[in-house]
């Protein structure tokens, strides 16, 4: 018999080429297609309510639906969205002995079902994520809050238990915005886990309203027609699609041109460059308080100490060698940033000695020498404190060898950058062991893992930390010494080098009182130059936020410090 | 044969609860977190709260216990109220099993993720099989001819080479450098008429090709052998010396008799069609199940994790049943009774 058709594979062939490509694109103005948006975020979207979210993912995907009483701008500034102007001391808004702040709404606005935006509205908002019940993700922005009122329809109170300079915690920015009352009033405490309908359908005030939700996979947005500004969102639709990886989303755009937005695309810089080689579309650089920094262990880390592993215990367990300035000194003055930047990150990285790099009024201008590294300069300081070369070329003291456990997440980028500066270590004589641990372990705070960063069961090592909103207090008021991580507090302490300074812990107090002003700045500048002048953290790189856009897609403002969808009623084509 | 089945499922039952307290053991040893891809700025006692609103402070056993009353109780019981539409009891106050990352029921988001992966990962092994049966037999029946060599050739590549590689290059190939095809699938494209057909087409036919190729290479292998062993058997000389057509011996001889290990392999592989693809699902972003327990893998989506593994392992059980049954079937001179 004759068996020589090899079907399947000639009909694949034939098929593929029947697959001719569309027609040139030559959309008219109007079409559905042209008003239709595509975005694609690498991670998708698990649910639409930010209060149980699970990530920057979720807070993002919900953010074109319901709305705070203000975001942060792209400059780090706020603007009002459903308030009718920032309440500050000069208008009256925030009451002189700063324990409480008053919002007024602006007047006529209404959720997309219809029915009026009241000030009861946020009250419930508030109660809703104070629950303790709620497991509340973004109860971080309540913190010292003792109640949310409405005073009138159009008035809400929100009063501290104590003096807030920095009262725009609650309703302001995408983590903590308004949700209707109606629709989630019986969703309060443990029973927010089981409002299913509420979570992937909130109603909002935002530009658009879901349409459909796929968990983990997509969402479908259509406009709100009752938006309070005329004639927008400019856009009819929008798909969020998620999964995948960053390189391929950032594909998708840059090349295919197949979505118009895809979002935190950490992908290596070279890549990048060549994909927007091919001209469909740019990248969106928006660098806000991200630093990827060094930790130095200041406490013993030594695996025989058992139960005192990397405690500080007041100061009576410290470690071995950088717990000597002079080592901690050299070791940043080893390190070329620059290097670390073009490696690693391209534009979407600057070299930078400040843990706090901004926003510009908080950013110290006194550390900027570390930008120039200076090996010499470090050996010197590592011969005068009395460490020696020994024969294999790792310099020590009285027996005590500098030989340092460096770890850090799993991630290409953060395993090259390693490698890096291992070898400019070894260049002054230090000895560096690496190691790399998965993200969902080292940042996963299970206490009874000995892997996690709160742990620090390492001599050094590293991660990107950054803080919400535009003011730094919360943030660095979490490296005082008695945020030590530990037992006693379940390993929660967020003072991870474990370092200790009177003069800083003196500071934060008075900084938790200093209204926003040149006073404020002052005092958060010399905090973040104890910090990193005593080299408990190594500044290495100030981070941006990545995405990219197609040619196409106009008006995008690219902005760090609220969620990059935040002016998406201004996108158009 | 009833009776061989129903003693075969009964053994299932201790099975299927020791793999899923393995399951469940496994998954609270691993070190990881369902709040740890929350953004660092969340504080820690935030997540402590996090972690006991999802019933994570409670003891080991009383979380299995839960669980197993969910699963085996609560959730069949929701499946019956649905579809017959009636209330049996109060199910409003009968805990389902929520997924940590949506708070919704794990069953209702694996029913959404049914249809694209039985379409894209189930086309693909059906494509697969209709790739290797007459691969495997021509292999066979020419050996060590150009076909064999180049079909050895291919099989070699599509086992060897990863889906991950070969869906790349089916992207920079088809999407990137011709943009003929689509490298993004879309969940939510509806078949309405000619025009979504072919959208419709185009967006399954680098996922379901590049998969096809993987399975087809194993099984026109497996194809391949099982006809070589019947080609030297007695019965077919005898066969072609009563007089026979070559096309009758090859077809309806030794085809049948070699396909009785290949249909029990093929059975054997179908779970796999609902575990999804992972990497091909990932690459073309399907959003199946595959991706789906990536995704609560990585979110540490316990719940989620558990529940979908544990319908895998139903499934692996039940049809390796299904395999040894049809080995009867196919062929008489197995007896079970």
């Amino acid at each position: 018999m004759k068996l020589r058709h090899s079907t399947p594979l000639i009909a694949m062939i034939l098929f593929m080429a029947a697959c001719a490509p569309d027609d040139a694109e030559t959309v008219p103005e109007d079409t559905v297609e042209n008003r239709h948006l595509n975005i694609l975020y690498w991670q998708a979207a698990s649910i639409v309510n930010p209060y149980l979210s699970g990530g920057t993912k979720d807070i993002e995907a919900a953010s074109l639906v319901v709305e705070p009483l203000a975001h942060y701008d792209d400059n780090a500034g706020m603007v009002p969205i459903l308030a009718a102007e920032i309440p500050t001391v000069e208008n009256g808004g925030v009451a002189e002995d700063l324990r409480s702040i008053t919002w007024k709404l602006k007047p006529g606005i209404v959720w997309s079902d219809g029915t009026p935006l009241t000030a009861h509205d946020v009250a419930f908002s508030g109660a809703y994520c104070l629950d303790e019940q709620a497991g509340c993700a973004a109860l971080a922005s309540f913190t010292d809050v003792a109640a949310v009122k409405a005073v009138d329809d159009h008035t809400v109170r929100i009063t501290f238990d104590v003096a807030k300079p920095w009262p725009y915690g609650p309703f302001v920015g995408s983590l903590t915005p308004v949700i209707q009352r109606e629709q989630f009033q019986d969703c309060l405490g443990a029973r927010a886990q089981e409002c299913t309908a509420q979570n992937f359908g909130p109603i909002g005030t935002g530009p658009f309203k879901v349409d459909d939700f796929r968990a983990n996979d997509v969402i479908n947005y259509s406009a709100n027609e009752r938006f309070r500004e005329p004639g927008k969102p400019w856009f009819r639709t929008v798909t969020l699609k998620g999964g995948g990886d960053a390189a391929s989303a950032a594909r998708a755009v840059l090349e295919t041109g197949e979505y118009d937005y895809a979002w935190n695309l950490q992908v290596e810089p070279e890549v990048l460059a060549q994909m927007v080689a091919a001209g469909k579309g740019q990248v969106l650089m928006g660098f806000g308080s991200q630093v990827e920094r060094l930790m130095v262990n200041q406490t013993n880390d030594d695996s025989n100490l058992g139960e005192r592993r990397s405690l500080y215990l007041d100061g009576a367990n410290p470690h071995p060698f950088l717990s000597d300035p002079a080592v901690r000194h050299a070791l940043s003055l080893a390190i070329d940033r620059e290097v670390l930047v073009e490696a690693g990150y391209g534009d979407a990285g600057r070299p930078t000695c400040n843990v706090v790099p901004a926003p510009s009024r908080y950013a110290s201008v006194a550390n900027e020498a570390c930008k120039t590294p200076d090996p010499a300069e470090a050996n010197r300081i590592l011969d005068e404190a009395g460490w020696v070369s020994g024969t294999d070329g790792v310099r020590a003291k009285d027996g005590t060898r500098l030989s340092i456990l460096y770890q850090t997440s799993t991630n290409s980028v953060r395993q090259a950058t390693q490698a890096l500066v291992k070898q400019m270590w070894d260049a002054i004589g230090v000895e560096t062991e690496l190691r790399n641990i998965d993200g969902a372990v080292f940042f996963g705070a299970d206490p009874a893992s000995p892997d996690t960063f709160q742990k620090f069961f390492a001599d050094v090592q590293m991660y990107t930390n950054n803080f919400q909103g535009t003011d730094p207090e919360v943030y660095m008021a979490g490296w005082v010494c008695d945020q030590d991580p530990g037992p006693h507090n379940q390993w929660l302490g967020t003072n991870i080098p474990r370092g200790c300074s009177a003069e800083y812990d003196d500071l934060v107090e008075q900084l938790s009182t200093t209204p926003p002003g040149d006073d404020r700045a002052r005092i958060a500048k010399r905090l973040n130059d104890i910090i990193v002048q005593n080299h408990y953290m190594i500044p290495l790189i100030w981070r941006a936020a990545v995405s990219a856009r197609s040619n196409s897609l106009m008006g995008v403002r690219m902005n760090p410090w609220d969620s990059e969808l935040w002016n998406i009623a201004d996108w158009h084509r | 044969m009833i009776r061989y089945i129903t003693r075969r499922l009964m053994f299932a039952v201790p099975t299927l609860i020791a793999i899923s307290f393995a399951i469940f053991a496994l998954l609270d040893l691993a070190p990881n977190d369902p709040t740890g891809q929350l953004p660092l700025t969340i504080p820690p006692e935030v997540r402590a709260q996090i972690r006991e609103s999802l019933g994570l402070d409670q003891p080991f056993h009383v979380r299995y216990a839960k669980w197993m009353e969910q699963f085996f109780v609560n959730e069949p019981l929701n499946l019956i109220e649905e579809a017959f539409d009636v209330e049996i009891g109060d199910s409003s106050a009968r805990p389902r099993i929520r997924s940590w990352a949506t708070r919704s029921p794990v069953v209702d988001i694996i029913a959404e993720r049914m249809p694209q992966t039985l379409w894209v990962v189930g086309l693909s092994y059906v494509v697969g099989i209709l790739i290797a049966v007459p691969i495997g037999v021509i292999s066979a029946y020419r050996q060590y001819s150009w076909f064999d060599q180049i079909g050895t050739f291919v099989s070699m590549v599509g086992f060897s080479v990863p889906t991950f590689f070969t869906g790349l290059l089916a992207i920079i190939l088809f999407s990137v450098m011709l943009q003929w095809l689509p490298s993004i699938y879309d969940t939510t494209h509806e078949v309405t008429d000619l025009t979504s057909f072919w959208v419709q087409v185009k967006q399954m036919l680098m996922p379901v090709m590049v998969l096809a190729l993987y399975n087809a290479a194993q099984l026109s292998r497996f194809m391949r052998s099982a006809m070589l062993d019947n080609l030297n058997l007695d019965y077919v000389r005898t066969a072609r010396s009563k007089g026979l057509r070559e096309r009758a011996v090859l077809l309806i001889h030794v085809l049948r008799n070699s396909m009785i290990p290949v249909v029990t392999m093929i059975a054997l592989g179908v779970p796999t069609i609902f575990s999804g693809a992972i990497i091909t699902e990932q690459i073309f972003r399907v959003n199946g199940l595959g991706q789906l327990l990536i995704v609560a893998i990585q979110g540490a989506d316990i719940p989620l994790v558990q529940t979908l593994t544990f319908l895998f392992a139903v499934l692996i059980v039940l049809f390796n049943l299904i395999a040894d049954v049809l080995y009867g079937i196919l062929d008489p001179r197995i007896r079970y009774d």
